[in-house]
């Protein structure tokens, strides 16, 4: 099952006549607005601007913050896919606005943009990000050796080194996470972003705490909880092979207990 | 959404709407069900879930030969559902062979069946109690019908009258 999408057809739009030279066309981003100052309710609003199709989401965002209406909400840092602030369910798909061009969203029919699911909206696009941190905390993200530190850099192969590349590129922008099912209905569960920063350290050959994080992540909320529904795979916009990552971790558990 | 105008227009003498949230006293965020904070338990420590997981896969594949042969032995084969009578059951269970069988296919479908509802539970109860009470009557139902049909497989006697 993958995250629902609205959007069929990736056609591109057609140039309308009489513009031809014109990049510009006229889209409609239709925007899960939600202001608790104001009202209790979340509301979607819609805001037609004329734009390239070459642009970004993140660029329409930004027109529609600066020229239509200052007080939309929405975070973002580098703006270009490395920080992971702007993750948002785009067409019903979790996506970083920065790194999805206008053009791939079918734009002749009104493109949603909304918060991520399964986290506290605190306005608009913005989400409390401090459950998917803390999730991420408590695998322990971070290099855990025994004895004297080396007087040098701590050596490793190239293969040691491939082992757990694909789970270094992760960026905690919570795409994965806020995609996933089991997510959605107990926000106890550790989700994929943790499981993949654990997958990081477990498989360093440097780290000696993989079996503390294994230890963790046996746990009621932790991987025995995915349903394998490839969610998290389908909406990194670091193409991560997360499922497979969590059943690496899966393997590993049961390969070191048996 | 009102945030493009109402705030712009600010207070009308007199028509004073009645705003019932301002950034003093902001509306209820909807907060997602059990999210994870400091103080979240840490895990007990056991190996349950792992072993609960190993066994949905492993008995999963028994279960494919059991229920398959089952229902190809009760349903298809040698005239179908309507030979099954007292006198078809009490001759398969006089065999060992098929009181093994459907021992096996009973426990491992019933434990197989609840470990899955109580996967289901644990996803989709929100509140502790609903979820504590929720497996409990799982449970009490798992037990009495795993002892009812062990009960039955081996004091089945076909001299009944």
């Amino acid at each position: 099952m993958a995250t629902p999408t609205l959007e069929k057809s990736g056609k591109a739009p057609e140039p309308e006549a009489g513009f031809a030279d014109s990049p510009y066309i006229t889209a409609t981003f239709r925007i899960r607005r939600f202001n608790p100052e104001v009202s209790e309710d979340a509301q979607w609003q819609d805001f037609q601007i004329s734009i390239d199709p070459k642009e970004r989401v993140l660029d329409a965002l930004h027109k529609i913050k600066w020229e239509v209406d200052g007080t939309l909400t929405f975070r973002r840092s580098c703006a270009h896919g490395i920080c992971g602030s702007d993750a948002m369910r785009i067409n019903g798909k979790n996506r970083l606005a920065c790194k999805t061009l206008i053009k791939d969203l079918s734009p002749e029919k009104p493109i949603t943009v909304e918060a991520i699911k399964g986290l506290t909206v605190l306005k608009d696009l913005v989400v409390d990000m401090d459950p998917f941190f803390q999730a991420y905390r408590d695998v322990m993200p971070f290099l855990i050796t025994k004895g004297n530190e080396p007087t040098r850099e701590r050596l490793q192969s190239a293969e040691d080194r491939e082992r757990f590349d694909d789970t270094t590129k992760c960026i905690l922008c919570a795409a994965c996470t806020s995609s996933c099912p089991v997510f959605w209905n107990d926000g106890q569960y550790f989700g994929p972003a943790a499981i993949v920063n654990a997958h990081r350290f477990i498989f360093d050959s440097r780290d000696e705490g993989g079996e503390q994080r294994l230890e963790i992540l046996n746990d009621r909320d932790g991987v025995w909880r995915c349903r394998t529904t490839f969610n998290c795979t389908d909406a990194c916009p670091r193409g991560i092979e997360v499922t497979k990552a969590i059943q690496e971790v899966k393997r590993a558990l049961i390969t070191r207990r048996f | 959404m009102s945030t493009e105008s109402t705030s712009a227009i600010g207070e009308v003498e007199g028509v004073e709407p009645p705003r019932r949230y301002d950034a003093d006293h902001p509306a209820p965020v909807i907060e997602p069900p059990r999210k994870r904070t400091g103080k979240t338990p840490k895990g007990s420590g056991t190996n349950f879930e792992m072993y609960a997981w190993l066994f949905m896969r492993l008995s999963g594949i028994v279960l494919v030969v059991l229920v398959i042969g089952h229902l190809l032995i009760q349903l298809v084969l040698d005239g179908g559902v309507s030979k099954i009578g007292f006198a078809f059951v009490a001759g398969r269970w006089a065999s060992p062979f098929w009181q093994v069988w459907d021992l096996t296919m009973l426990w491992l479908a019933m434990l197989h069946g609840a470990n899955g509802l109580r996967t289901v539970i644990n996803d989709y109860a929100e509140r502790d109690n609903t979820r504590f009470w929720l497996k409990m009557l799982l449970y009490t139902a798992t037990v009495f019908t795993v002892l009812l049909g062990t009960l039955v497989i081996f004091t089945f006697d076909p001299n009944i009258r």
